[in-house]
């Protein structure tokens, strides 16, 4: 195992390490270690590139989409106000659907449209689009819209929903043994609520009527081909006459993952009818009503653990909130249930999961896709299985993170790029937890002076605040679960052109996250030629073949790891025949051979086997993994949190560019800051109340910490490069870094995200009274001790449906 | 309404309703489209520009107060010889792309722009006054790291 991190302080005069970022000591003109610049960055920074709203069509017409107003009603009419003069724009109802009225994805329940007869199943679900030639007539034409409903009764409670998306059950050992074992056992139970991906750039799309009948789209967008399906299946055209062009996308983090399908078809639809093109644009607030969030997860545990940290028993019951359609939910749901465990050994585990329907926009893919709901209550029911065993945070890892040759609960042997211990110890040393966490305890007021009881005058700003310093690990699946990749069989191609430029065509898209900058850069390393010398194809479905969706971190590892073997099998055909090094004689090759292309199709990892009826195998074929400490500052009369400083060590094999890598880190990271202090969506009647940007705050540069971002490389031997995927996993760790900290620092533990100030001040409350010490001490009897914190676990709570389930709970995961 | 303005150096004379948002102007009638929308309501800084030295919201600027302005947005920060398609890129641009400081890019040339009025302000390289200088731009990709690295480095250098 390779670790490129060297010791926090570099010695005076020495060379400090390049892959070591430090925000708070910037250095003018410092550089570090480097790959290439990023490939489309000067037209990003000049404002040349065009994003979907920049791309002029000229003649376009907009578009607008007409949605409910309540959660669950049938549709009983569209009516058309006489007074307007309709010749002038077109409206477009699931009548004028040609194929089936269906986004296609997992489940086939969701309409393009709603139909009149149809149920609407949540706010702001598309009714009827209309489109106009100009922005003040589109504005006339949906005042003169009617939709009659008859409201039907809403589920909101997860918990009540008795229809089920998905459900499943993991388990190994033998869970009543591992408890008889414990000398101690927790309950516990977590909430976490919606998070919006809040991409800069709103959900965009742009359709072109084509000459042959079909329509292409432009767009904001992940998955080229995901639309491409859903263009195909409900406009009935065919491979050619479905056309999806991506435009330079600002940002996706799932948010366009799936969404973009829908407002395709929405596009296509107005613009195979008017004939002319037509610019659908979300503002800020269409596109935080309608468009999907983070699943919310109620998440109980019970755990049993020995004396000395060792965990022997996991209980585990997770509830997942889909919203009012499948989309990606039996996918998202059963990464969250691998990951519920966390990073650790146990012999002993029942993981029980089931997501289900409510009547509120769907929910979707968002960066950790799961894991960050479990795995912030997985880490927050170990940080308090510390507390109550008077363990530090570190040991108790030390004692039970996963090391090689450890099996996971669905019998998963982990074989290599084993390093959860490495960036837990990379990460407390550079942030010199243990110290400052004495450091924290000495300072720490008495219990009781966060009483902020009525008539008492405010403290003081230095005597109110409280500082903490907390800790967090996570792991996390790379790639597709389970079978996922073998049955998507994605294709990467590389292409020597006639004209002897050396060309990638994948259909995994730039977001930000640096595909256009890597794939090059792995491609010239596999063929001894220039960085400058690679180019890269348009994300066109005409033009590229599907290497799968740009999701799952899977972009690097799987189909990074297909351009290099597409390059080097080119590398191999040209040098037999040249006799001379690629780099020399590929363009006299190119000459006299014309247009060679290589297509790379996936091949399974080897020794990679997952059975998705039973659950038993490798669920990924590695894991990154990653720690994370926060400091905060709380302050005990208002109940903020100020998140001073993180360091995040992350694992995600070999780096291919250190700079993008940390950007993911670095970026993954306050998002995760986000998600633990300040991002919350308030619902009322099944519709997202604060749907602005004034009302759901994302953090700024104030609010965010000074981020330390440590790569460790342990590599995976399946992708040729080493590389596992990074992208997610930091969003994995930081809520439950930041909700421990704020428990060092107030002594209260906060079981629901975000964090907010009401909820800190509440458990401030409870705890005037200094909790109970922990509550085995030495010399104890050897009988099990009962611990319950939180309310119980509710009883009877089989995840295994009572209702109607759909018909794909356990079909092959493809995330 | 009829309004003259200079944008990046060059004269602007266009007719449109005085209450035309200044964004809508940019992207729409001059074509400038690098000046992006991300909320319309002075939340997110998408759409700042520099007008008449000062940094401003273009979303939230009517039209009619930019008459005998000077604007500069992000096309008029990279130099462009005379005769060459190629663009020089300026040091506050060299550096965003030498620290990473742009992944999606959405965000950026707002960020450029902030970060341009503050090194024309005076401002150097210290981490607290660039991240307050920067408050009322929103970033989801970068966690803030590499641009305010990117703006010190910047800052660092004399002012062009």
């Amino acid at each position: 195992m390779t670790i490129r991190t060297a010791p926090r302080t570099a010695a005076p005069g020495g060379v400090a390490d390049a892959l070591l970022v430090h925000p708070g000591e910037v250095v003018p003109g410092r550089l570090k270690a480097r790959g290439p610049l990023r490939r489309e960055g000067p037209e990003k920074l000049t404002g040349e590139a065009k994003y979907a709203d920049d791309l002029v069509f000229p003649g376009a017409w907009f578009g607008a989409t007409i949605r409910s107003t309540e959660p669950h009603a049938r549709l009983m009419g569209v009516d058309l106000d006489d007074g307007f003069d309709w010749s002038k724009v077109v409206v477009v109802t699931a009548a004028d659907i040609p194929g089936e009225n269906i986004v296609s994805l997992i489940s086939d329940d969701q309409p393009v449209l709603v139909p009149v007869g149809g149920e609407i199943q949540h706010q702001a679900e598309p009714l009827v689009l209309v489109a106009a030639p100009d922005r003040s007539t589109l504005r006339a034409a949906k005042r003169a819209i009617r939709v009659r409903t008859e409201r039907l009764e809403p589920v909101f409670d997860p918990l009540a929903s008795d229809h089920v998306f998905a459900h499943y059950e993991i388990s190994s050992g033998d869970l009543d043994a591992g408890f008889a074992e414990a000398d101690l056992v927790l309950e516990g139970t977590y909430r976490v609520g919606h998070q919006e991906q809040l991409y800069i750039e709103n959900n965009a799309m742009i359709a072109v009527p084509r000459e042959d009948g079909g329509v292409a789209v432009h767009g904001s967008l992940q998955c080229p081909y995901y639309i491409h399906k859903a263009l195909k299946r409900a406009l009935s055209l065919d491979d050619v006459r479905a056309q999806v062009i991506q435009a330079e996308t600002g940002g996706g983090f799932g948010g366009k993952e799936e969404y973009p399908s829908i407002l395709a078809l929405h596009a296509a639809l107005l613009a195979l009818k008017c004939r002319k093109p037509v610019r659908m644009i979300y503002d800020r607030h269409e596109d935080i009503a309608a468009t999907t969030k983070r699943h919310p997860a109620i998440v109980t545990h019970r755990t049993g653990v020995k004396r000395d940290g060792t965990l022997v028993a996991q209980d585990i019951e997770l509830v997942m909130d889909g919203g009012a359609y499948c989309t990606l939910t039996p996918v998202v749901l059963s990464r969250g249930a691998l990951h519920a465990g966390g990073p650790y050994r146990c012999a002993n585990v029942r993981i029980r999961a089931r997501a289900t329907r409510t009547n509120t926009p769907p929910n979707g893919a968002f960066r950790g896709f799961g894991a960050p709901q479990t795995e912030f209550a997985a880490e927050t029911q170990l940080n308090r299985l510390a507390e109550a065993l008077d363990i530090d945070p570190l040991d108790i890892r030390r004692r039970n993170v996963y090391r090689v040759g450890d099996t996971t609960p669905t019998g998963q042997v982990l074989r290599e790029s084993v390093a959860g211990e490495e960036v837990l110890e990379r990460a407390a040393e550079a942030a010199e937890f243990e110290r400052m966490r004495e450091k924290t305890a000495r300072s720490r007021p008495p219990a009781g002076s966060g009483d902020t009881g009525n008539g008492r005058p405010l403290a003081s700003a230095a005597a109110r605040k409280a500082q903490g310093i907390g800790l967090a690990l996570a792991w996390h699946g790379a790639g597709f679960t389970g079978s996922g990749e073998v049955k998507l069989a994605s294709v990467a191609s590389v292409e020597l052109t006639g004209a002897g430029e050396i060309r990638i065509l994948t259909a995994s898209t730039e977001m930000g996250q640096g595909t256009k900058t890597i794939f090059p850069q792995l491609v010239a390393d596999a063929l001894g030629v220039p960085y400058e010398a690679v180019t890269i194809a348009p994300q066109d479905t005409a033009v590229v073949p599907d290497s799968g969706p740009t999701v799952a971190s899977r972009t690097a590892m799987v189909v990074g790891g297909l351009c290099i073997k597409a390059a080097e099998r080119l590398r191999t055909q040209v040098e037999n025949s040249t006799g001379g090094a690629f780099a020399d004689t590929y363009r006299d090759y190119a000459r006299s051979h014309g247009a060679t292309r290589i297509d790379q199709r996936f091949e399974p990892y080897p020794g990679v086997q997952f059975d998705d009826s039973t659950y038993r195998g490798d669920a990924y074929p590695a894991y990154g993994w990653a720690a994370c400490v926060a400091e905060v500052d709380v302050d005990l009369d208002t109940g903020e949190v100020a998140v001073t400083n993180v360091v995040a060590a992350d694992d995600i094999g070999r780096v291919i560019h250190p700079i993008l890598a940390e950007g993911q880190v670095e970026g993954g990271t306050l998002q995760a800051v986000g998600y633990a202090t300040i991002e919350e969506m308030k619902l009322v009647d099944g519709r997202y109340l604060n749907d602005r940007l004034a009302t759901y705050i994302i953090p700024t540069a104030l609010d965010a910490p000074r981020i330390t971002s440590i790569l460790v490389e342990a590599p995976f031997s399946g992708a040729p490069h080493g590389a596992k995927g990074v992208g997610e996993l930091p969003m994995d760790v930081g809520a439950p870094a930041v909700v421990a900290a704020i428990h060092d620092a107030t002594g209260a533990w906060i079981h629901d995200l975000p964090a907010t100030p009401e909820r800190i001040l509440a458990a401030l409350g409870a705890t005037t009274t200094p909790p109970a010490p922990a509550s085995v001490s030495p010399g104890a009897s050897a009988g099990q001790v009962e611990k319950k914190v939180e309310e119980p676990i509710r009883r009877g709570t089989d995840p295994r449906p009572q209702g109607r389930t759909d018909p794909q709970p356990l079909r092959g995961p493809q995330d | 309404m009829n309004i003259r303005m200079l944008v990046n150096g060059a004269p602007a004379e266009i007719d449109v309703p005085g209450s035309r948002r200044l964004l809508d102007v940019l992207r729409e009638d001059l074509g400038l489209t690098g000046t992006k929308e991300g909320c319309g309501e002075g939340e997110c800084g998408a759409c700042s520009v520099i007008l008449d030295g000062q940094l401003v919201d273009a979303c939230l600027v009517p039209i009619s107060q930019v008459d005998g302005a000077t604007v500069r947005t992000v096309e008029g920060l990279a130099r462009r010889r005379a005769g060459e398609a190629d663009r020089e890129l300026d040091e506050l641009q060299a550096a965003f792309l030498a620290a990473g400081g742009a992944q999606c890019g959405i965000c950026t040339p707002g960020m450029l722009m902030a970060a341009r009025a503050y090194i024309d302000g005076g401002g150097g390289p210290d981490e607290e006054a660039i991240r307050e200088a920067i408050a009322g731009n929103l970033c989801r990709c970068t966690g803030y790291t590499k641009i305010v690295e990117a703006i010190a480095m910047a800052a660092g250098r004399p002012a062009v």
